[in-house]
């Protein structure tokens, strides 16, 4: 059934990058996108798990004597908040939950929805309809507005928005998955493998995920840029971490009552944020263009 | 096939996505941990009380006879009682639908603005300063939050140039207009990106057509050919797009709205996750669904009318 409403931006704006990779480019800018990316991803990571070593201030602790110093000022380097609490270090520290919510949201649905959209597309029938139905389901919500609606009912939290975005990611790697499967079923190594008599476990999972994985972890590069701005939009709503553990969007929110006096204190984490989806894209733009010159 | 011969089975197909909808809606109700009276009335708990909410829940029911009642009062359009407004659920969630609506076309409307001609200009000139431009854009703003993006706007627009305000909905057409520029504005950019693209990946395949070189060979005048051929496909080829990312769009304006603290729909969304104030959180998400349920059959219909290849190919 080819209805419009069956696919998600995501799914449009890989399209649309795969579509528009440059494909003059030299094997060696390739290569340069993917490390670029993977250079800025490697250091958010450390910066946020080094965070002791970077910076000797605590996010939380307090200072009344230094409110809302701009950045640059002598030793704090991004300046401090409305309670003199040291904004680099809360930078550093808040990122450790919003790199956890890249990592440990999109690894889980990544995986669950590979299987689920393989065993879909490899099991057919009455399987394969009831889970997309299932899937068609949660796409004709606004992704974001179920999300809040399952935070609402576990009640906010970062755990609960790890749950939340497992019960609700995994559609789209079902879809893409299962798509990548049904084809994949005709083609002759599959046919081949069945005929040798392997089991079905083993043709899903040692012939068809080899060559169908690409694309799926290809969309987990713009899911996990689309989780990071999830956590911060959720940290922002009041809905995610909870005050006074820094958090990105968290720090945002607060320093929106700031916007007249102490702009720093908005702008900043944003630009972290900015800073790790870039890296995230970076890294999905590369893997494209090498798997696409691997099939040339 | 008639050109609208697809749209009996689509209608049908329609209603029972709408019967989805609501049992997904329904069963978030049981994802409260506990009793979900003692989470409604917290410390002002007793027995009396959790029984009067339990009843008008319909707790105190099976499973399936509380799925009974809920579609009931929902046909009867009632979504049940806010206990934090202590008014029906229905009531409070129509006084917050206008301010949502008008800045979901308002944005919608600039964003085609904005995109339209860039995307195509962009395809004209395939890696012109243009289309580098956008690229870069693109994947900047792909990773920008939007709340984020509307908090710069506000410091630029609002604060250093005080052309525009803070906050606020505005009295009058006029007054909205210019009240929800920023936060139109916000929305509108994250959307016109993906529509960029799109718009000139199907510029560029308008132009390898070869009904453009038929065009051109029959000595019709370039600006001629551009215009009613390859502009006129282009656009058809990204109306799908559109539609999709103003589903999109409608879940994007629940942040913005916050950040502007506009009266709408995810304003109250928000403030009634707080308020714990469920039935107010059911009936909204129950509205969001249903609204882009609209738009998805408001797209298909648009394409059929611009498009009759489309009408046959949703058919089959």
């Amino acid at each position: 059934m080819s209805t419009t409403w069956a696919t998600s931006p995501s799914e449009l704006l890989l399209r649309a990058a795969a579509r528009s990779a440059g494909r003059r480019r030299s094997l060696l800018r390739r290569r340069i996108t993917l490390i670029c990316g993977l250079a800025m991803l490697a250091v958010a990571i450390l910066a946020c798990t080094l965070a002791p070593l970077l910076t000797r201030y605590s996010p939380t602790a307090i200072d009344p004597a230094g409110i809302l110093k701009p950045p640059l000022s002598p030793h704090h380097l991004l300046g401090t908040d409305q309670y003199g609490r040291d904004v680099l270090a809360r930078i550093l520290y808040g990122g450790r939950i919003d790199l956890a919510i890249a990592f440990g949201a999109t690894s889980v649905t990544l995986v669950g929805g590979t299987v689920i959209g393989l065993a879909a597309g490899y099991i057919g029938g009455r399987v394969d309809s009831f889970l997309m139905r299932l899937v068609d389901l949660f796409f004709a919500f606004p992704f974001l507005v179920l999300i809040i609606a399952i935070v609402a009912m576990l009640g906010p939290g970062v755990f609960n928005m790890f749950v939340a975005i497992w019960m609700t990611s995994w559609v789209s790697y079902a879809r893409i998955m299962r798509a990548q499967t049904v084809v994949a079923k005709k083609q002759q190594y599959v046919i081949a493998a069945r005929a040798l008599g392997y089991g079905r476990l083993r043709v899903m999972f040692r012939h068809i995920l080899p060559n169908t994985a690409p694309a799926v972890l290809l969309f987990s590069m713009v899911d996990a840029v689309g989780n990071i701005i999830l956590a911060a939009s959720l940290g922002f709503l009041g809905l995610g971490a909870q005050a006074p553990a820094p958090e990105w969007g968290t720090m945002i929110s607060d320093g929106q009552n700031y916007i007249l006096s102490a702009w720093w204190l908005a702008t900043l984490p944003g630009l972290a944020v900015v800073f790790v989806g870039v890296a995230f894209s970076l890294i999905g733009d590369g893997l494209a263009d090498l798997l696409r010159a691997g099939e040339r | 096939m008639s050109r609208f011969g697809w749209l009996p089975r689509r209608l049908l197909h329609l209603v029972i996505v709408v019967f989805g909808i609501t049992l997904v809606t329904f069963f978030l109700l049981r994802l409260i941990p506990g009793d979900p009276a003692l989470a409604i009335l917290g410390s002002s708990y007793t027995h009396t009380r959790a029984v009067a909410i339990d009843r008008t829940l319909g707790l105190d029911r099976p499973i399936w006879s509380q799925y009974g009642l809920f579609m009931d009062r929902l046909l009867h359009g009632n979504l049940g009682f806010s206990f934090f407004y202590d008014e029906p659920a229905t009531r409070v969630i129509l006084a917050h639908v206008a301010p949502t609506l008008f800045l979901v076309v308002y944005s919608a409307v600039l964003a085609a603005l904005v995109s339209f001609p860039l995307g195509f200009a962009a395809g004209l000139r395939r890696s012109g300063a243009l289309d580098q431009a956008t690229r870069v854009f693109f994947t900047l703003s792909f990773a920008m939050p939007g709340f984020w993006l509307g908090i710069i706007l506000i410091l630029i627009f609002s604060v250093h140039l005080s052309a525009f305000p803070i906050s606020g909905f505005g009295n009058g057409f006029g007054g909205h207009l210019y009240s929800l520029f920023l936060p139109a504005l916000t929305i509108a950019l994250g959307f016109s990106t993906v529509l960029v693209r799109s718009l000139r990946a199907a510029t560029i395949a308008a132009l390898q057509a070869e009904f453009v070189d038929t065009a051109v060979m029959k000595g019709i005048s370039w600006r001629m050919v551009l215009w009613r051929h390859v502009f006129r496909n282009a656009v058809l080829a990204v109306i799908a797009v559109y539609g999709v990312n103003l589903a999109y769009l409608i879940g994007g304006t629940v942040v913005v709205e916050n950040v502007f603290s506009l009266p709408g729909l995810g304003t109250l969304l928000v403030n009634s996750v707080s308020d714990r104030d469920y039935p107010v959180v059911q009936g909204v998400t129950l509205l969001f669904a249903v609204l882009i349920v609209v738009i998805n059959l408001l797209t298909d219909i648009g394409q059929a009318v611009l498009d009759p290849r489309v009408g046959q190919e949703i058919g089959t």
